[in-house]
């Protein structure tokens, strides 16, 4: 423990010097700079973070009300008529209306609110600059900006919920011409619009927090950081952000494209169109396929955006918890970095049963399966991190291997699907459904609540409740085993996605007993995370106080701030950096941080 | 009311963990955080190899009620579905191998390495040969499998062979539209904008219209034009030719394992050779009602989970009784030009309608 006497000697040291300084700067901060319209990058990681859980639970109670009408079709709930109103329930019915507005927004909402800006608009906003050692982001004010664009966003996809034709309803993919035509579906009138708009402003604040975050990462590390000395969270995170940054205005343009064709009469998508009960459309010559182009080449590297974080964050977390360093951490860089390319170039594999060009569509099949390369390099860097570790279980450690044998289990159908000649039979299956949800859905849940298990007490200052952490684990991982492992069985048997009800379908009607019991646990977890919510939030005001600095004896910079870091992170100089992040087990000490220099007996690696 | 006990006994459960909980904290901190870690340590670590043991029994278990009410239970409907079967059988042996080696060692690792004071951790940062192992053998089962479905991928998406019977299906909200080219083979042309929801619901060109500059197509006269079911015929290929009035749909066909989208204005194709009729599938699959269901397998809008179809496959004899009973839809939209009513309507006779004139004079 030597070293940790000298770490703290040192930034006692380190504080004594700047401490006047460091308070004489923050005088001035009012309740609207300090908790609202903050700059500091920690403040603004905490709004998304509660944001992103806000929608979690709403986008959560959605999936809860559909699964009510999949898991008990012959049920009549008079309670819920009530409460929703005559749009959403009738007769005690989830009507198909509103079972499709809830499948859509439950859909956007979670990959883009919650698992886009809850995820890595948290962590890239906290972890950044502490872990590289910034005082804060290269441009607070646009961060500011980053977070209010969010905020508008989701003020508008609020309120379409409100709009009298209902929400919109055409699958979070939002395809034309069903989402260009509002008399082909109701939810494709003013709820679309709204829901387009609150997509704008959702790119354009996804584009200044990844701008930010990129130029934070190449241009504010600390001296002696140099990018091979950087966690990897920071590389993950930097990774997400050039893939968001690369991305986003395709699909922007994509939604420009289909405001033209829904407002002012434009062909992009439309061609070749009848509508019942109102007639041929004049629209000819577009094509219905290049939106779902624009669409996946947005999409695709979309689920590298809320994977690739909480790899990051899963990797450090490992290290940190086995007390080991991470294995192959170059290669888990290199991983990464193919990950990201290839994110670019398989975006067609969503469109194997479009009338793709079977050419074209064998070199996405090629780029697609090769993606798992990378996967299984960092899957077996992560068991070998484990190995003849000394490892920890805090509640992030147990979230970091839960989200290991998540991805092990969703990454492998992925192999299933990514091969053209099985995608033709288990397309828009119950299959695909389990897949994603499971390899991108629960598994960056998991790695996000990894991240806030491992990070509140340098959020807040406090201590989460474990016992209510591995509850929340161990009721989380097998009710989503339990919820998302039967599906594939379904998907087996052609059962569609995006279906009201089974009950006319001789094919599919087996499934009913299944469905019921995955409605039920379904229930049954989402009543779990508001435990969790319960304990962030208690914890928050009375939780157990932090008193050492470092309470996972971890390496990186974060841990060298004080316990409550004010804005500017440091007070007083940055310390400087003279190794990697994972010196754990070196020499027989327990670990290094990276702030000591490296000894001149010290072995090499 | 039962709403209100079923909240009340929520917030009662979650009252209890939540004091337990604070207690166990209390606890903790009162034994020393040190002591107290140690011990859930181990119970977290006895509880990652339950885990373990009660997923891999659940795996079974699942598959065991579960298997049966899948497609794999049964012979595949077409030929190709056959390749398909295959090949995830090959696909599923290879990711259930790895998929239970890794999770038996991730949560293995994570029993066996569970903190102890006596271990020493192995600082272990880098390896070349494992990183390289494995990434060459991923890589070389990822290149068979690669290649086994660009094979069959090929094969499905090829040419439909020669003498295959075609029939053009087309989605609108929310049903199907077939349509058979008739005796002479071939499908009438159609413009979108001369479709009529009663009469002429493909748009069939089969009038002279100067304002679209269109020219009737002799051909589209004697087109089939039927709802709701298809007919096919067993062991005969059969290319379907699918697009969509409106929106985009999907032809599902999960018995035969393949589906497509129906995109409007872009035509796309799908083949294959069905192997059962629906009477022998009746029989193979036990249930006295099965059908070949198309389902549309595109989000199409509110009536998308209603959105069914049916293929009766049935042989060349019942196929040939069926077709002839059919009338061209040209004459369903112009009865006049029915050659059938205009015997009933006058006296004068011809040739192909001897019968009728026959029953006439016996009048």
């Amino acid at each position: 423990m030597s070293n940790e006497a000298i770490l703290h000697e040192l930034s006692t040291a380190v504080h004594d010097v700047h401490g006047d300084h460091h308070h004489e700067h923050h005088h001035h901060e009012t309740f609207i700079s300090k908790y609202v319209f903050s700059q500091d990058h920690k403040m603004i990681a905490k709004q998304f973070l509660i944001t992103g859980m806000v929608w979690a639970v709403l986008g959560g109670l959605m999936s809860v009300l559909f699964r009510l009408q999949l898991g008990y079709p012959d049920s009549h709930f008079a309670w819920l008529e009530d409460i929703l109103g005559k749009f959403w329930v009738k007769d005690g019915r989830i009507t198909p209306e509103a079972y499709y507005a809830l499948v859509t927004t439950h859909g956007t909402v979670l990959v883009f609110f919650v698992l886009t800006a809850g995820l890595s608009g948290t962590f890239a906003n906290f972890l950044i600059p502490l872990q590289v050692g910034a005082r804060d982001m290269a441009s607070p004010f646009m961060n500011m900006l980053s977070y209010w664009f969010f905020f508008a966003a989701s003020c508008v996809m609020l309120s379409s919920m409100f709009v009298e034709t209902g929400p919109f309803s055409g699958g979070w993919t939002a395809y034309p011409p069903l989402s260009a035509l509002g008399s082909a579906s109701p939810g494709s009138k003013s709820g679309m619009d709204l829901w387009i708009i609150a997509m704008a402003l959702f790119v354009v604040s996804s584009l200044l927090g990844g701008l930010n975050y990129i130029a934070t990462v190449l241009n504010l590390r600390t001296k002696g950081m140099s990018m091979t000395r950087l966690p990897l969270t920071i590389w993950a995170l930097f990774f997400t952000a050039v893939l968001g940054v690369l991305s986003f205005p395709v699909l922007l343009s994509g939604f420009i494209l289909l405001i033209f064709d829904r407002n002012f009469g434009t062909s992009f998508y439309l061609s070749d169109i009848f509508v019942n009960g109102v007639g041929a459309l004049p629209n000819e010559g577009g094509s219905a396929i290049l939106f779902q182009h624009l669409f996946w080449f947005l999409g695709h590297p979309e689920v590298y955006i809320i994977l690739l974080p909480a790899m990051g964050m899963v990797s450090e977390i490992l290290s940190v918890n086995s007390r080991k360093p991470i294995f192959g951490y170059m290669a888990m860089i290199g991983s990464l970095f193919a990950i990201a390319i290839l994110a670019f170039l398989v975006w067609a594999h969503h469109m194997f049963v479009t009338g793709l060009n079977p050419f074209l569509g064998s070199i996405f099949v090629l780029l697609t399966l090769l993606i798992a390369v990378p996967s299984a390099i960092k899957v077996f860097n992560w068991l070998t991190t484990l190995w003849r570790g000394n490892i920890r279980f805090t509640p992030g450690m147990m979230f970091a291997i839960g989200f290991v044998s998540l991805f092990i289990s969703g990454g492998l159908t992925g192999i299933w699907l990514g091969n053209s000649a099985l995608d033709i039979h288990l397309h828009d299956t119950y299959f695909v459904i389990a897949h994603f949800h499971i390899v991108m859905g629960v598994a960056s849940m998991f790695g996000m609540f990894a991240g806030i298990y491992h990070w509140f007490p340098k959020m807040y200052g406090k201590h989460l409740n474990n016992t209510l952490g591995y509850i929340h684990f161990w009721i989380t991982i097998a009710g989503a085993y339990l919820i998302f492992w039967p599906m594939h069985y379904e998907g087996l048997a052609g059962m569609p996605r995006r279906y009201y009800d089974y009950s006319i379908w001789e094919s599919f009607k087996q499934f009913a007993d299944l469905n019921r019991f995955i409605s039920t646990v379904a229930m049954i977890v989402f009543a779990t995370q508001l435990l969790f919510l319960f304990n962030f939030f208690y914890s928050i005001f009375k939780g157990r106080k932090v008193t050492n600095k470092n309470p996972y004896n971890s390496n990186t910079l974060e841990w060298t701030t004080p316990i409550n870091p004010g804005h500017g992170n440091w007070p007083g100089e940055i310390p400087e950096v003279y190794r990697w992040a994972y010196d754990y087990g070196k020499d027989g000490r327990e670990f290094i941080p990276q702030t000591e220099p490296v000894g001149a007996d010290e072995s090499h690696h | 009311m039962t709403a209100y006990l079923i909240i009340a006994v929520i917030v009662l459960v979650f009252l209890i963990i939540f004091q337990i909980s604070k207690a166990a904290e209390y606890v903790s901190v009162l034994k020393g955080e040190e002591q107290s870690r140690k011990q859930t340590n181990k119970v977290n670590g006895f509880l990652m190899v339950a885990f373990l043991v009660t997923g891999l029994i659940g795996v079974w278990y699942c598959n065991k009620l579960l298997f049966g009410k899948t497609l794999l239970a049964v012979d595949s409907a077409s030929v190709q579905g056959e390749r398909v079967d295959s090949m995830l059988w090959i696909t599923l042996t290879v990711t259930g191998v790895v998929f239970i080696i890794t999770q038996i060692l991730l949560f293995w690792f994570a029993f066996k390495y569970q903190e102890s004071d006596k271990r020493k951790v192995f600082f272990f940062p880098h390896n070349n040969k494992l990183e390289v192992l494995w990434t060459v053998v991923p890589a070389i089962f990822l290149t068979v499998l690669v290649v086994i479905g660009l094979r069959n991928w090929f094969y499905f998406t090829g040419e439909a062979p020669k003498g295959a019977q075609e029939i053009e299906v087309t989605g609108k909200q929310f049903g199907w539209i077939f349509r058979y080219p008739g005796n002479d083979g071939v499908f009438g042309k159609k413009y979108y904008k001369v479709i009529d929801a009663g009469s002429n619901s493909l748009g069939l060109i089969w009038q002279d219209n100067a304002d679209l500059n269109l020219k009737d197509d002799p051909a589209s006269h004697d087109d089939i034009v039927a709802e709701q079911t298809m007919y096919v015929v067993k062991g005969k290929p059969v290319k379907l030719i699918i697009g969509s009035r409106d929106v985009i749909h999907d032809v599902g066909l999960s018995q035969f394992r393949l589906k497509a989208d129906a995109v409007p204005g872009i035509p796309t194709t799908m083949w294959f050779t069905p192997k059962y009729t629906t009477e022998e599938m009746k029989k193979i699959t036990n249930n006295p009602n099965f059908q070949y269901e198309i389902s549309c397998d595109q989000m199409c809008g509110n009536g998308h989970y209603s959105m069914k179809g049916v293929i009766q496959v049935v042989s060349q004899e019942e196929y040939d009784i069926w077709m002839a009973k059919q009338k061209p839809y040209y004459l369903s939209a112009f009865p006049d030009k029915d050659p059938a009513n205009q015997k009933a309507d006058s006296t004068k006779g011809t040739a192909s309608t001897a019968t009728a004139s026959v029953l006439i004079a016996k009048k």
